[in-house]
């Protein structure tokens, strides 16, 4: 944690952490305590005067159907994103360690769409599902199935999933290639000497040895789903239609920001916030003890 | 490669080429549809081959911008981004190392408090705390500035961890031998830390780079001058035209231009890329 050796005054290491704090009260605590006291408050439809409620939005949110609606799709969006990322990482990742000729040249064709923005993701899959001019939508509806996801919530859903995923297999990707590799080869050698094929090895060998990468990646995967894809379905379907791809975050927003919903939208804020910390603490916990071993 | 097995090696091939065709299509379409003009938008049928206004398109919408959504010229845009992504990557460089710097090399009152208290930033993205922010933004008079734009993003845990995770590696006969040659702590930060930290420096950069072309929601927030737009927020500007279709061939443009700095960026600082992203998330 600290050094044995360290350098000996009073006013210099103030200094030095000085700026990182002060952006950090003003512009992260101060508005996150803001955020919570809110969301005890109610305030009255002109904005003039507000009264202390305790736990009464918090109440109320739970008693609100759609805020509840919102929950469940935002399970279901997380998960799938989650699942479509990982699980197409994986097998590029495994084909890409396979493979001895071009092995750089594909990493690199992989790891591009990291750097692309996720409102940009969800332009560029907006157009691939447009129902006149992408290919996916025309081509669906020349085929007979009927796509048009500015109607269809259900199709709208699949849209927000396929671009929030695209965008994030690179991520994956890069860490179940770094885990492959560090996979010692003596261990795989012995097993094919033993007579053990490609998926017999990978099921007994390679998969369980990368289920702490796994594992890791459902974390991130799940708090990038969460939180930032909002970008995705504000530059697309802005949580349409009817609400079907309304998530958590992007309700808080449009309560607070649209709705103008203070304590409501206070009180949302105040949920996702445990939900962040306690993946983040998660997180930590686990990457701790990955560090020591 | 541990047996040889033709077959599978081709079948592995084949399945990367394929995964690589299925990520890079909806690009190649957006390029294809960024280079056709308006009518051909809609003829009925799906582009899939590049049309013949690739430069009429791009120069009208680097220069001009889009007129209807009152989008300012797409260069100013870029321009914006990429202050914005500069100033946030070395901000939060230079914040983080000094304050990593006195965390793990004095020792003071409040230490692990203050710890704590960067750490708990990772726990708050923007998305939860957007109202109250925005206030503070507001009331400080930040709104439509680079300032607002830039400095409330770059206080940031993952950068003090990563300079703090690195100075614990750095044998501690190093700060002995300085101190014996009677150098002081900003002389040894300065002659002996920060070249040891060049490639920490560098990766980090890649990757903050990033972090900062491609925030969506803080300038959708604080910019509602046209001329602060950038070029990620400014897409939507450009999607949301009430009652009508967008004006497909510009906004893939768009898209196009916005991407091609970072793709860059990844590209070709590819080793370093790598390094900064498995690093920061230690």
């Amino acid at each position: 944690m600290q050094k044995q050796v360290r350098f000996d005054n009073k006013v210099l290491p103030y200094l030095l952490v000085a700026p990182q704090v002060l952006i950090t009260i003003i512009f992260f605590i101060w508005p996150a305590s803001q955020s919570v006291y809110q969301s005890f408050l109610v305030e009255d439809p002109f904005g003039l005067s507000s009264e202390f409620v305790w736990f009464a939005n918090f109440e109320e949110l739970f008693a609100d159907s759609t805020y509840l609606d919102a929950f469940g799709r935002t399970l279901l969006f997380s998960f799938s994103t989650a699942f479509l990322a990982i699980s197409m990482a994986l097998f590029l990742a495994i084909m890409a360690d396979r493979v001895i000729r071009g092995e750089t040249l594909y990493k690199t064709f992989l790891i591009w769409p990291y750097a692309v923005a996720p409102a940009l993701a969800g332009v560029l899959w907006f157009l691939m599902f447009n129902p006149t001019i992408g290919v996916i939508g025309f081509g669906l509806n020349a085929l007979g199935y009927e796509w048009n996801h500015y109607l269809n919530g259900w199709q709208a859903m699949v849209l927000v999933i396929v671009a929030s995923a695209w965008k994030q297999i690179s991520y994956n990707f890069i860490f179940f290639l770094a885990g492959l590799q560090s996979i010692p080869k003596p261990l795989i050698e012995a097993a094919a000497i033993d007579g053990a094929g490609p998926a017999h090895r990978f099921k007994t060998i390679i998969f369980p040895l990368l289920s702490p990468t796994t594992f890791f990646l459902l974390v991130v995967n799940l708090v990038y789903a969460f939180f930032e894809t909002f970008p995705v379905i504000h530059a697309t379907t802005q949580g349409g239609p009817a609400k079907a791809t309304e998530i958590l975050v992007y309700k808080v927003f449009n309560d607070g920001f649209i709705g103008l919903d203070l304590g409501g939208s206070a009180a949302q804020s105040v949920i996702l916030m445990i939900i962040v910390s306690g993946l983040t603490v998660f997180q930590f916990k686990y990457v701790e003890k990955k560090v020591t071993y | 490669m541990v047996e040889n097995r033709p077959l599978l090696t081709f079948f592995s091939h084949l399945a990367l080429i394929i995964g690589i065709s299925f990520i890079a299509l909806p690009v190649w379409l957006a390029f294809v549809v960024s280079t056709q003009e308006a009518s051909a938008l809609f003829s009925g049928q799906v582009p899939l081959w590049p049309g013949e206004h690739f430069i009429e398109n791009y120069s009208s919408i680097l220069f001009e911008g889009e007129k209807n959504s009152g989008a300012p010229p797409i260069l100013l845009m870029i321009t914006n981004s990429l202050v914005m992504a500069i100033c946030v990557a070395v901000g939060k460089i230079t914040i983080s190392i000094i304050s990593a710097y006195a965390i793990v090399y004095f020792q003071f009152p409040f230490r692990q408090a203050i710890f704590w208290m960067i750490f708990m930033t990772l726990m708050l993205p923007v998305e939860v705390r957007i109202l109250p922010t925005f206030e503070v933004i507001a009331q400080l008079g930040m709104l439509n500035s680079y300032a607002g734009l830039t400095i409330p993003l770059i206080a940031s845990a993952t950068a003090t961890f990563l300079f703090r995770q690195f100075y614990m590696t750095i044998p501690d006969e190093m700060i002995e031998a300085a101190r014996m040659d009677g150098a002081g702590p900003i002389r040894f930060f300065i002659d002996i830390l920060l070249p040891l930290s060049r490639t920490n420096i560098a990766a980090l950069f890649v990757i903050l780079f990033i972090f900062g072309w491609n925030q969506y929601l803080w300038p959708l927030l604080v910019t509602t001058d046209a001329s602060y737009y950038t070029v990620v927020m400014g897409i939507q500007r450009m999607m949301a035209v009430p009652d009508s279709d967008p004006i497909w061939h510009y906004v893939m443009a768009t898209a196009i231009l916005g991407m091609i700095p970072p793709v860059i960026v990844v590209v070709t600082m590819q080793k370093l890329f790598v390094k900064g992203l498995i690093e920061t998330e230690k």
